[in-house]
């Protein structure tokens, strides 16, 4: 009964990976496919010529480095920002927090749209015209609610003593920040860097009001899925799927490093008990 | 190096709690005072005003003779240590150590190298490079203390550091403390719930409850003369009768009760207050015979026999329940449970004290 | 904030309250306020505004009417506007979305928190994050490819005999349906793991223990231990779809128009900003009913929504 149980478990979490794999394994199959539409089947064999045809593609290039900057700028922006709003919000409490909580919380169930055009609109009133830098500020507003969750889930880890104890040792209020607040916040704001930037890669709603004439990776990939497709776009995800997976494991094999560092002082903690 | 502490009519509020309610001591250098008392007796609101991370809403402390009141926990010359002991856990043992060091602009090579030399003194060699993470307990206790120590603070003020530890590593550590306090010279503050803790380690100890100072004395007197129902009761154990003064003379009196009227010590402070007879179990004997004086039958409802002494639980004719702890001398029989016998103490170890003294105000 | 300025002193603790200020004012409350106060706005020519005719009214927001079209209820036949009938189906629809998320996480999440082997943990975890790391764009576009009428699914169907004619996914809403749940699986996923993770696995066994069939143990015991997680992860993967614009942008057939896709219409193709800010409004004003809604029907609170 147990084990019949447990068997349907891992039959279920196997199918519904290849669910969420197989999408995607169908899309890089067919950058690699002759055929002039973006398919698997027929296949008409194997040729690089996708991928020659995306390196030859300038606008393309144009639009990368077009989202690199805005990601990059966003990550600039948000981590700070974000990182302040937890700090403020997890040192005040009774209804003022709540509000200023929910505040922050918001933006992420505001659809994009809204964002897009709200900036849009705000920003013109002051004859700011549309372009990347109303992409960065919208996207902002939003994703800064990431990195404020994130610091506040890590804040709330942290012993607000051991910033006591740093004062009571002589340190000022700027040596307490870059000694003792900042390092434990790292990961938090690691995290909330790569989210922002993930999702300023991501984003499509924002960008696609704010932008101006200027494109961005996913506009860009957008208005060639609408127009004519051509499997380029397939080499471009099959080679963003390998940056992924790459990424995937460099972080898994930090993972289990640092968990075998952890483990080894833990031990030796205990050691040190029984001696 | 050292320096004395005044606390001078110092209370503080939070809302309409008053946690600290004058209280006047003053703390000699070099001392090792401890503060006493149950949890939320106000005894750690003490420490954070001497340290400077509450502010008093009344009265003066003074840190070798300056009043320090305005003055931010960074400029005062206290060190706390904590009941968590708050070691910063991504700074290896060293940095912690000579973290007030480096935020004095000190330079790296002589923090080291200082860091090196406190580690010698907690007898921690070897342990520089290691994470807060690979320390056992007491360990953990010694680095806090060398950080503390790293700074030359005048006065070391310590929140409960011992809580943590298992009983054996904590008797442990009361010596290594004492001895610590004793070659630094350092003005020690020790703020504590176990009465133990306090008297074996303290040149004196401050009793506090519900905010004030209930007595101030060296250790013996704290245990052998309390002044008042609350520090007999919460230093050690008492048996407790009520009753009635009925004569003094020369600081004894008759006081009558419900099952006889018994002979015991009045202290001064005592005169004129309602008071109960408190006597310690220790000091009650059990006989079969009645006894001349201060003798009460019982009836014996629990013996229980823990080793090098006997605890006896006894009741009296109208209920009152009775304690007697006895010395296992080897020789001598164990009492049974439901046996009618008498218990007796003498008159110089009962105390006649009212339930609590008011201090102050 | 006494305790920030103890803590961090003068200049850090106004660093922080500025830096919160610009995001939550500048970027956020401002820009909402400028998009109400232009909803009500006409659409005139540059050099009219400013001028006589640009008077508030509610001329945009009037805009959703007209254009009658048939739209059947249950079988029963009305006329409707073309607007109004395609924010109704959005909404129909991200309700569809967010329950077939619900039914697929909710086992899912079950395995992972109380089944899976704590070694295997961290690694199924990589393997469902990957697809999330890839771009909705991307994901949809895979879609695209899967449902054609030549596609591989199509395909297979036949090349197993299930179906004996290719059958037009990319019709009505199907498709869009089909590519936003899997977009938003995850971020119903996650939320439900979490929630059911916290549970201890003695109460599970204590409910078996007392006789409970399986089925029961869930619905009395698991559902609603579980309840915050639903609640984040429904509000979730509803506002996710809602207010998606690139999925039906890209998968969408003519019959099966998304609300955002309107907007796009007369913000874009129209160039009528004002109109778009009346339309992006009654989205925004929708989407905070239905999150209120939520909030008082599963009994959370936002903090629990945000997790």
């Amino acid at each position: 009964m147990q084990n019949s149980r447990k068997l349907i478990g891992h039959l279920y979490m196997a199918i519904f990976l290849i669910y969420l794999l197989v999408p995607l394994a169908v899309m890089s199959g067919a950058a690699f496919n002759a055929s002039k539409l973006p398919t698997i089947i027929p296949w008409k064999g194997l040729t690089d010529q996708w991928f020659i045809a995306l390196y030859n593609d300038n606008r393309i290039w144009g639009a990368l480095a077009n989202t690199l900057f805005v990601a990059l700028a966003v990550v600039i922006i948000a981590v700070p920002v974000g990182a302040a709003g937890a700090i403020l919000v997890n040192s005040i409490s009774g209804r003022i927090r709540a509000v200023l909580y929910g505040m922050m919380v918001a933006p992420i169930l505001v659809p994009g749209v809204v964002i897009g055009i709200s900036t849009l609109l705000f920003w013109n009133q002051f004859s700011v015209p549309s372009g990347l830098h109303l992409s960065v500020l919208g996207q902002v507003s939003y994703i800064a609610s990431f990195v404020m969750l994130l610091v506040l889930a890590r804040l709330q880890s942290f012993d607000q003593g051991l910033e006591e104890a740093a004062l009571d040792l002589g340190a000022s209020h700027a040596q307490v920040m870059r000694r003792i607040l900042l390092p434990h916040l790292y990961p938090a704001l690691g995290a909330g860097a790569a989210i922002s930037f993930f999702q300023s890669i991501e984003n499509f709603n924002v960008t696609l009001f704010t932008r101006g004439g200027a494109d961005t990776l996913t506009v860009y990939v957008f208005s060639k899925v609408r127009s004519g497709i051509t499997p380029t776009i397939n080499a471009l995800a099959f080679l963003m799927i390998m940056v992924t997976i790459v990424f995937a494991i460099i972080y898994e094999t930090r993972r289990r490093r640092n968990a075998a560092i952890e483990a080894s002082r833990e031990a030796e903690a205990r050691r040190a008990e029984e001696s | 190096m050292s320096a004395g502490i005044e606390l001078d009519n110092v209370c503080c509020d939070f809302g309409s709690f008053r946690a600290v309610d004058h209280v006047n001591v003053n703390i000699q250098p070099g001392e090792f005072f401890s503060f006493l008392g149950p949890s939320g007796c106000g005894k750690t609101t003490i420490l954070r005003m001497i340290s400077g991370f509450t502010d008093p809403t009344e009265g003066v402390i003074r840190i070798g003779g300056t009043d320090v009141r305005g003055q931010r926990p960074n400029q005062r010359p206290t060190a706390l240590i904590f009941q968590n002991l708050a070691l910063f856990p991504l700074m290896p043992i060293w940095e912690n150590i000579a973290f007030g060091l480096e935020v004095r602009g000190v330079d790296k090579a002589k923090r080291r190298k200082r860091a090196e030399e406190l580690l010698a003194l907690v007898d921690l060699h070897d342990s520089a490079d290691k994470m807060v993470s690979q320390l056992s307990g007491g360990q953990k206790q010694r680095v806090a203390i060398a950080r503390a120590l790293a700074v030359e603070p005048a006065v070391m003020l310590l929140d409960e550091p011992l809580s943590a530890l298992d009983l054996k590593l904590r008797q442990h550590m009361r010596a290594e403390l004492r001895a610590i306090q004793k070659r630094t010279g350092v003005t020690f503050i020790y703020i504590t719930h176990d009465q133990g803790e306090a008297l074996a380690m303290s040149d004196r100890v401050g009793v506090m409850s519900q905010g004030r100072l209930q007595q101030v004395a060296n250790p013996r007197d704290i245990y052998n003369n309390p002044v008042n129902g609350f520090v007999a009761s919460f230093v050690g154990e008492n048996n407790i009768l009520k009753g009635n003064v009925q004569a003094a003379a020369d600081g004894m009196a008759g006081f009558e009760t419900a099952i006889g009227t018994f002979k015991a010590r009045l202290p001064e402070t005592s005169a004129g207050k309602a008071v109960k007879l408190y006597v310690r179990p220790e000091h009650v004997a059990l006989t079969n015979a009645a006894g001349a004086e201060n003798s009460v039958p019982v009836t014996l409802t629990e013996v229980a026999f823990e080793g090098n002494f006997i605890t006896v639980h006894a009741v009296t004719e109208n209920g009152t329940d009775m304690i007697a702890e006895l010395r296992n001398d080897g020789a001598g029989s164990v009492p049974a449970s439901g046996s009618k016998m008498h218990m007796t103490f003498d008159a110089r170890n009962a105390s006649l004290l009212p339930d609590s003294t008011t201090t102050g105000a | 904030m006494h305790d920030l300025y103890r803590r961090y002193g003068k200049g850090l603790t106004y660093t922080f309250i500025g830096l919160t200020f610009f995001w939550l004012i500048v970027l956020v409350v401002l820009p909402d306020f400028k998009l109400l106060e232009a909803s009500f706005r006409p659409y005139l020519p540059v050099a009219d505004i400013g001028g006589p005719k640009d008077v508030y009214s509610l001329g945009n927001y009037a805009q959703i009417f007209g254009n009658e079209v048939p739209f059947s209820i249950f079988g029963i036949e009305v006329m409707i506007a073309a607007r109004i009938k395609v924010f109704i189906l959005t909404i129909f629809y991200s309700g569809v979305v967010t329950l077939i998320t619900f039914l697929l996480a909710y086992p899912l999440s079950f395995y992972l928190a109380k089944v899976a082997s704590g070694k295997t943990l961290p690694t199924l975890f990589l393997l469902l994050f990957v697809p999330l790391w890839v771009s909705e764009v991307l994901r949809s576009f895979a879609w695209y490819i899967i449902l054609t009428l030549k596609g591989p699914l199509n395909a297979l169907l036949m090349t197993l005999g299930l179906i004996s004619k290719e059958i037009r996914w990319i019709d009505g809403y199907s498709p869009v349906v089909i590519t936003l749940v899997y977009a938003y699986v995850l971020f119903m996923l996650f939320p439900l793991y979490n929630a059911m993770q916290s549970l201890d696995s003695n109460q599970i066994e204590a409910a078996e223990d007392l006789g409970s069939p399986w089925w029961r143990t869930h619905l009395r015991v698991i559902l609603p231990h579980a309840k915050p997680g639903i609640a984040s992860g429904a509000v979730m993967v509803f506002m996710l779809s809602a207010g998606s614009l690139l999925v039906p942008a890209i998968i969408n057939s003519t019959t099966g128009n998304w609300f955002t896709q309107t907007i796009q219409g007369i913000m874009l193709e129209g160039q009528d900003w004002n109109a778009g800010a009346a339309f992006a409004f009654m989205l925004l004003l929708f989407c905070t009913l239905a999150v209120s809604v939520a909030m008082r029907v599963f009994r959370v609170k936002l903090s629990d929504i945000a997790k």
